[in-house]
């Protein structure tokens, strides 16, 4: 196992990530380790653990901006914006269920960087739309700064969106500065029952296309709305579409009501109570369908596929007629969870073939973990975590990532494993 | 302002070079003549001129690939052009170098109301894109004030905004995929019609890049039904200080409407005489606000609204009865700058960012700087996101005025970094405030950035001059260092 660092603050950080870049060690980058199991196993000779550089900075709700160190937990920054009746609108997702690790658990940077985002994904977007501005250090030690606190900046690259998602590969975040919105004051869950994939997904995209702002738009098919933890889902027996609106009380009211309306014609329409309703919405945000019953157990494999809105029911139909998988759907279609636990290798390569055909990205978020920490054999590097750079990308991808760290020090393979970045 | 100095041997291979363009380009695709050239001399920052070496109006990604591709091996540097809007000089040519100007590139390629994407040539404008979509209640939301000439490259490019980027975000909030061809000719694709591309956010980085990194030459954007409802309200305030605290209130209590203007004295006067949009004299600011969606949340929202202002001290208070009534209050704030214009005879935009707060403090400074230099200056303001427009008077005519006006602006711009905020919000460094970079940035930051450029363009010859004041060769920026052969780590608790 590489041995296991623990810088006190953004100083003795770079100057770690300094030595390292003179002597050539390669570094694992970690917050908490939550999301460990997300991208490739990377193969380093030291972790730099970030979980002491630690704090919000600065926090001006009116302004609807915060910093905070790398390292802070996103449950602290949870209660600092919970306290002012604000959030992190792209709904932050808690990987604790997917890779069987404690809830509640990782760090702002290690959200940041990892780039995904929960059901509002649809109406606020993705972390990249939230993360203003960043102090970092890059592969050869240097700390630099780029972006601000301000939300309208066209002052030089926008290098914080190319480190949303980047998975640590480019430099070490070390402060981020993101937008905070108010929450809503209030929502409403509008719940279809007995949906087939495609009559949901013309029902989700009717909505989408309506004034309406929806904030959430997932199916669940029969087989995995058994699994939820909400009686009356779990005893419906048949598949579930969900729509969600938000925003001051009369505006959700009457935005749930024009949206039954309209729906009509697909069938019984009824709403979920506030807390059930949040409940559900965090199921479909933290994977949890994919997760219980049955599908407890890690060794089945997890994909996030996302989409134009009109292929995910394409996708679906295609998993559910040619295999034993499980799915649902988010983003209005947009997005397809998938988990199976069958030959990874052929499913990776039919799955990948389609989703180039549609035009889309398939992520491994889980592979049948080798718990040995060996590399070899193990499910990520075999199949891939994201899509293959492909030919007419990946010279620009490599001169991208060695312009930020140019002896590849920064969590080595983490992406695209072979490929070294 | 200087621009690095011409190459004498690209403009004595003039000749050649054009040949070379017209076996890519046949037909119209050249302008050569020099009362031809003139048109593309400028762009919106009219204070700087040069005559492009030749214009290139290419009508295919792939012909746009091949002048790329001869201009990499030849050595001769492209400016990318769109519409020539822009505020900032980045579209400025050079005399050495190729304006690839892509008006040409004007159809929209797919309008998909299922997916909610529009697929677009760089050269068609904002406006044709909502225009299209129109008649089924869609629009693209991002709206700058320029909407009916910008193209929708040069949006990207800029990462432009508008009045209602507020609540619906900038060009990078709403973009979905890219066609870029780099200077090596190269055709890139990112995104598409779905959310999460994966691998680097390339497209994120390319937003805002002002012409340094590629030739866009395809955008896909995500459109949005109209809202039910649109109200503008109308609110005039005895001091700029209570309308920030107005803007501040509205935010701090969970509202976020759909747009925030704010504008001071001067500009009021000065758009009141152009167009009558009904503003308030007597005041000091106006902050129009703006409330979207079903009727029963307009009205909600409509009566906090006015609860609000009457705290924080308004002395007007007027929300648009009709469609017609909500146009004319932003008919004023919409001609803005043809307002600034007739009432002397040159002005200077400017657009710098601050944290909100800090709003008083800045107008007060700038009065002080308007007396030092004695310029007048009206303010614009996007107040819901801190994006500020002074707009400085001068004339040219006058000597040394220009220059004179130029250092006010800089003064404020560097103010607006002072408080914490950035040089630019919506327009672009470009050549215009390319010096002022330092004030924002150290020196390694700006290395780190041009690095990036390198890995795009490693011959730097895509719109050099621009954004960064010291233009520096891909080889000069490779790192150095000895290698150490033990790891010499600080002492650092390890577990
Ligand atoms: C009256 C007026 C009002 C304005 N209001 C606003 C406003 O409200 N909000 C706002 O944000 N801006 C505003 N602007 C500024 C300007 O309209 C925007 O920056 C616009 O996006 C520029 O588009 P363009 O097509 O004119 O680009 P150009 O001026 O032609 O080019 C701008 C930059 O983009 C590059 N570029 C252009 N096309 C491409 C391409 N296809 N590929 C690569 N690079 C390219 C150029 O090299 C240059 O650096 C305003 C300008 C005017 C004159």
């Amino acid at each position: 196992m590489a041995e296991d660092i623990r810088p006190q603050n953004e100083n003795e950080l770079q100057q770690l990530i300094a030595s390292a870049y003179s002597a050539g060690t390669g570094l694992e980058i970690i917050g908490q380790g939550t999301k460990r199991g997300l991208g490739h196993r990377v193969k380093a000779d030291l972790v730099i653990d970030l979980s002491n550089i630690s704090g919000i900075t600065l926090y001006e709700p009116e302004e609807l901006v915060m910093s905070a160190y790398g390292g802070t937990p996103t449950s602290e920054i949870n209660a600092a914006l919970g306290a002012k009746g604000q959030m992190l609108a792209f709904e932050p997702w808690d990987p604790a269920q997917i890779y069987g690790t404690k809830q509640g658990k990782g760090t702002i940077g290690g959200l940041f960087m990892t780039g995904f985002a929960g059901p509002r994904r649809i109406s606020a977007g993705a972390p990249r739309d939230h993360l203003l501005g960043v102090n970092a250090i890059n592969g050869a030690g240097e700390m630099f700064k780029s972006g601000g606190r301000v939300v309208k900046n066209v002052s030089g690259f926008d290098i914080p969106k190319l480190m949303a998602g980047s998975f640590g590969t480019l430099a070490v975040a070390s402060q981020l500065t993101f937008k905070v919105l108010p929450r809503p004051e209030a929502v409403r869950t509008i719940l279809l029952k007995g949906l087939s994939v495609d009559e949901a997904g013309k029902a989700m995209r009717a909505v989408m296309a309506s004034p309406h702002e929806a904030s959430g738009a997932a199916h669940l098919p029969a087989a995995l709305s058994c699994q939820s933890e909400i009686d009356e889902i779990a005893t419906s027996n048949t598949s579930i579409t969900i729509l969600r609106v938000e925003g001051p009380r009369p505006s959700a009211e009457y935005r749930a009501d024009a949206i039954g309306k309209m729906l009509n014609s697909f069938g019984h329409i009824s709403q979920l109570r506030s807390e059930k309703s949040a409940m559900l919405w965090r199921e479909i945000r933290d994977v949890q369908p994919l997760c219980s019953g049955d599908a407890k157990d890690l060794s089945k494999h997890i994909w996030r596929v996302s989409l134009a809105p009109t292929d995910g029911p394409r996708l679906a139909n295609w998993v559910e007629k040619n295999t034993k998988a499980d799915f649902y759907m988010d983003w209005s279609g947009g997005l397809v969870w998938i988990s199976l636990d069958e030959n990874i290798v052929q499913f990776a390569e039919k799955l990948r073939s389609i989703v180039s055909g549609f035009g889309g990205h398939a992520t491994l978020v889980r592979a049948n973990d080798d718990a040995s920490g060996d590399a070899s054999g193990d499910d990520r590097d075999l199949v891939g975590v994201f899509n293959p750079l492909g030919r007419a990308i990946d010279p620009l991808v490599k001169r991208v990532k060695q312009s930020f760290d140019p002896d590849g020090i920064l969590n080595p393979g983490r992406m695209f494993g072979a490929e070294q970045i | 302002m200087k621009m690095p100095k011409p190459d004498g041997q690209i403009i004595d291979r003039r000749r050649e070079i054009i040949d070379a363009l017209a076996r890519i380009l046949p037909g119209e695709g050249l302008i050569v003549d020099e009362e031809e050239l003139r048109a593309y001399e400028c762009d919106g920052l009219m204070a700087y001129r040069q005559l492009p070496l030749v214009v290139a109006l290419p009508e295919t990604t792939e012909q746009i690939s091949q002048i790329l591709s001869y201009c990499h091996k030849a050595g001769v540097k492209i400016v990318p052009r769109g519409a020539g809007t822009g505020l900032s000089g980045g579209a400025l040519p050079l005399a050495d170098g190729i304006t690839v100007g892509l008006g040409k590139l004007n159809r929209i390629i797919d309008v998909d109301f299922e997916n909610r994407a529009v697929v677009a040539q760089p050269g068609v404008t904002n406006k044709a894109i909502t225009d299209a979509v129109e008649a089924k209640g869609f629009y693209y939301a991002p709206d700058p004030s320029s909407k009916i000439a910008c193209s929708i490259g040069g949006n990207v490019a800029e990462n432009s905004g508008g009045m209602h980027c507020l609540k619906y975000g900038l060009t990078t909030n709403n973009l979905l995929g890219l066609e870029m061809v780099l200077m090596s000719g190269e055709i890139i694709r990112l995104g598409g019609k779905h959310l999460d591309a994966g691998g680097y956010d390339l497209m994120g980085i390319i937003t805002g890049s002002e012409g340094l990194l590629g030739i866009i030459t395809e955008v896909t954007v995500r459109i949005l039904q109209k809202p039910e409802v649109q109200c503008a309200i109308l609110v005039g305030f005895p001091s700029s200080t209570a309308g920030g605290d107005c803007v501040a209130n509205i935010v701090a209590a969970g509202i976020i409407p759909s747009a925030m203007e704010m504008m001071d004295r001067m500009a009021i006067s000065a758009m009141e005489q152009f167009v009558h949009s009904g503003y308030p004299l007597d005041v000091e600011s106006i902050l129009i606000v703006e409330l979207d969606g079903p009727e029963v949340e307009v009205d909600y929202l409509l009566q906090k609204v006015e609860a609000i202002a009457a705290s924080a001290g308004s002395t007007f208070f007027r929300a648009s009865n009709s469609e017609q009534e909500r146009q004319m209050f932003w008919q004023g704030r919409m001609s803005a700058f043809p307002s600034v214009g007739r009432i002397s005879p040159d002005y200077l935009t400017m657009d710098g960012t601050i944290p909100r707060h800090r709003l008083p403090e800045v107008l007060g400074e700038m009065a002080e700087m308007s007396k030092k230099y004695d310029l007048r200056v009206a303010n614009v303001f996007h107040a819901g996101d801190g994006n500020l427009h002074p707009l400085i008077l001068y004339d040219a005519n006058k000597q040394g005025e220009l220059e004179k006006a130029e250092k006010f602006g800089f003064e404020i711009l560097k103010l607006c970094v002072r408080v914490g905020g950035v040089l630019s919000g919506e327009h672009g460094i470009g050549v215009e405030k390319r010096d002022l970079m330092g004030e924002m940035f150290s020196e390694i930051d700006l290395d780190q950035q041009q690095r990036l450029k390198c890995a795009f363009d490693p011959t730097g010859l895509m719109n050099p001059g621009k954004v960064y004041p010291t233009p520096r060769r891909c080889a000069e920026m490779s790192w150095m260092h000895v290698k150490a052969d033990k790891l010499p780590f600080p002492d650092i608790p390890r577990f």
